[in-house]
């Protein structure tokens, strides 16, 4: 069985985003980059799921500029078998919309065949939380989203989901859509070695005019400003005080 | 201009608070067709066609869709979605496990979590775990989006009569998934979302059972209890009590954050907060840069202190 990983190029989660001055945006330059921490968590799954003897292949896709291949590198380096990148542009600052990167991914899906795609269930830096459903309804498959548990069973997959009163399992027939949630897994620690030696290998690389999709806007952003901001409040020195406070000044208790 | 709204149903049971806010958020947009689907949600729709804001209730009743799995209820949307303007729907994992479906098949872009509609084409929606704020103009025919409800008041009830009821046709399951078991937990305590008080445990806490000391404050209060993402992966919590960029988004009155440090993930969902108190031993954790009130100490003399002392 082959899975395939799309993985994004994301603002590190340890960054702190900056708004620049004149609202067109967030900073991009010179922050720390790095794979979409879901997307390590799906990458993990699959690698763990190779080691079990369970999957034969792991291809991780990731659309975007060619600086994308850092985190291609890291995927090689994580376990990945091969790794696709589809260009998409050259301009770090554009974001291409959950639609048509569901649109592109269809179309590596129809040119790799897998079983299984498992996918983060959001981008940490556009927060859409789409991608996976939207592919699973391009490809017309089943989904599994916010997963916390899969396993393979006969030409199904049973996936644990995340959902808001607690737990809901789904046996989805194969081939599917899986999106992972955090407690899905831990995703093994990489160390530079391996990162350097995934180096050599080679990262095939497909123009995404090439596959004729359309991947014009649909949204516009109009303005992008930071949200407002919460003053610090006092400290408070007992309990007492802090009752005190609660009751007669914010009156919420 | 028309709106079709998907309500939320679980055996039956309209969440009806989230449906309430959601018809408040969406106002701009007029009134609203709300979308009941379950099995035997007849009384959840006549719940539904109560509330101010409602034109009509369409029930979609089959046993297809009696667990919320995203196939069967977006070819369901699909079949009635062509002639709305808007599809929409309370930002929760039921919503946005489908919605991004339903705008696939009618090929537009979706948006999540919107906080503001500003006009027919226009929404505000936070990205980068709320640390940026988006106005986006969208070029679609229909637009898709879930909404962040927690900021928006319930709507009401309609002033008289109910909105009329009617039954659309269910099409064919696809067949792509079959519904294996939940593991709900059904609480008295209110839901994180609309409670009032909510007092949410970390990592601090430092076990399961340490954590029942945040359920004790809480019960004493009538609030409802959160965690951390460190609280849940430790299993001091379940994963529905997660408060964050990627839990639950919070707007109570007064939210207590106990053993918590404050991490951008962590804040991102409850930025919206009338009232924050933070208790952590380190007076450099980051959670008092967004704490109204702070008390810095040990947590397991200044919670039992604080429970005893409060109702
Ligand atoms: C992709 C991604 C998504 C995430 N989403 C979320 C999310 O939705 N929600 C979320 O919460 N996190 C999320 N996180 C995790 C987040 O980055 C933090 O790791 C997490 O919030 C830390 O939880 P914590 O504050 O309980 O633990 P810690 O950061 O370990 O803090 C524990 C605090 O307890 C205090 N403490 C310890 N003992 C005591 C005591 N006896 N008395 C008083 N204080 C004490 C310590 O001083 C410390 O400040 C996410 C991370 C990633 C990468
Ligand atoms: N540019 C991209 N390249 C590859 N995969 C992506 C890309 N954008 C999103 N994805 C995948 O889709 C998931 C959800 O992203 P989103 O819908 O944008 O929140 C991510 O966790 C990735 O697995």
């Amino acid at each position: 069985m082959k899975i395939l990983v799309p993985v994004k190029r994301v603002v590190d989660y340890n960054v702190r985003v900056r708004v620049r001055p004149d609202g067109s945006g967030v900073e991009l330059s010179n922050v720390k980059m790095s794979m979409n921490p879901f997307d390590e968590i799906a990458l993990e799954e699959a690698v763990r799921l190779k080691e079990k003897g369970v999957a034969t292949e792991v291809v991780v896709v990731s659309i975007g500029v060619p600086q994308v291949k850092d985190t291609l590198r890291t995927a090689l380096a994580m376990g990945a078998d091969r790794t696709i990148l589809v260009h998409a542009t050259d301009d770090v600052n554009q974001d291409i919309e959950p639609l048509a990167i569901a649109k592109i991914l269809a179309k590596i899906v129809d040119a790799e065949k897998p079983q299984l795609v498992i996918a983060g269930k959001q981008a940490i830096d556009n927060d859409m939380n789409a991608t996976g459903q939207m592919l699973a309804a391009a490809l017309g498959w089943g989904q599994g989203t916010y997963a916390s548990a899969v396993e393979i069973d006969e030409g199904a997959v049973l996936v644990t989901r995340e959902v808001d009163g607690g737990l809901q399992t789904l046996r989805l027939k194969l081939p599917a859509v899986v999106t992972t949630d955090l407690r899905l897994n831990q995703p093994r620690y990489v160390a530079l070695p391996a990162i350097m030696k995934a180096r050599k290998k080679t990262i095939e690389e497909i123009d995404l005019a090439a596959l004729g999709v359309d991947s014009a806007p649909r949204l516009t952003v109009l303005s992008t400003v930071e949200p407002a901001k919460r003053q610090a409040g006092v400290k408070v020195h007992s309990v007492d005080e802090l009752i005190s406070k609660l009751k007669n000044e914010a009156g919420v208790l | 201009m028309s709106v079709l709204l998907l309500a939320e149903v679980h055996n039956g049971q309209l969440l009806k608070d989230m449906l309430a806010r959601t018809l408040t958020a969406i106002a701009p947009l007029g009134q609203a067709d709300v979308l009941v689907t379950g099995q035997n949600c007849k009384a959840a729709a006549e719940e539904a066609s109560c509330l101010k804001g409602v034109a009509k209730v369409l029930i979609g009743d089959d046993a297809t869709l009696a667990h919320g799995q995203a196939e069967p209820l977006a070819a369901l949307i699909q079949s009635l979605g062509a002639s709305y303007d808007h599809i929409a729907a309370g930002a929760t994992t039921f919503s946005r496990n489908i919605l991004p479906r339903v705008a696939m098949v009618l090929d537009v872009m979706v948006l999540a979590d919107v906080t503001h509609v500003l006009d027919a084409e226009t929404f505000e929606r936070p990205v980068y775990a709320g640390n940026a704020i988006q106005t986006v103009q969208s070029r679609d025919r229909v637009k898709v989006f879930t909404v962040r409800t927690a900021a928006f008041s319930p709507s009401g009830m309609r002033e008289e009569g109910t909105a009329p009821v009617e039954s659309v046709p269910v099409p064919a399951d696809p067949a792509l998934s079959v519904w294996v078991e939940d593991k709900t937990i059904v609480s008295e305590r209110p839901d994180l979302t609309s409670a009032k008080i909510i007092i949410s445990g970390g990592r601090g806490l430092g076990s399961e059972d340490n954590f029942h000391q945040i359920t004790l404050l809480a019960d004493k209060l009538g609030g409802a209890v959160g965690a951390s993402r460190a609280a849940v992966d430790a299993g001091y919590a379940p994963n529905d009590w997660q408060v964050g960029q990627t839990g639950k988004i919070v707007a109570p009155e007064l939210y207590i954050a106990v053993g918590i440090s404050g991490a951008i993930q962590h804040l991102a969902g409850i930025k919206d907060s009338r009232v924050i108190v933070a208790i952590n031993k380190d007076e450099e954790a980051p959670i008092f840069q967004v704490a109204d009130y702070g008390l810095v100490g040990d947590l397991f003399t200044l919670l039992p202190e604080l429970t005893g002392k409060v109702g």
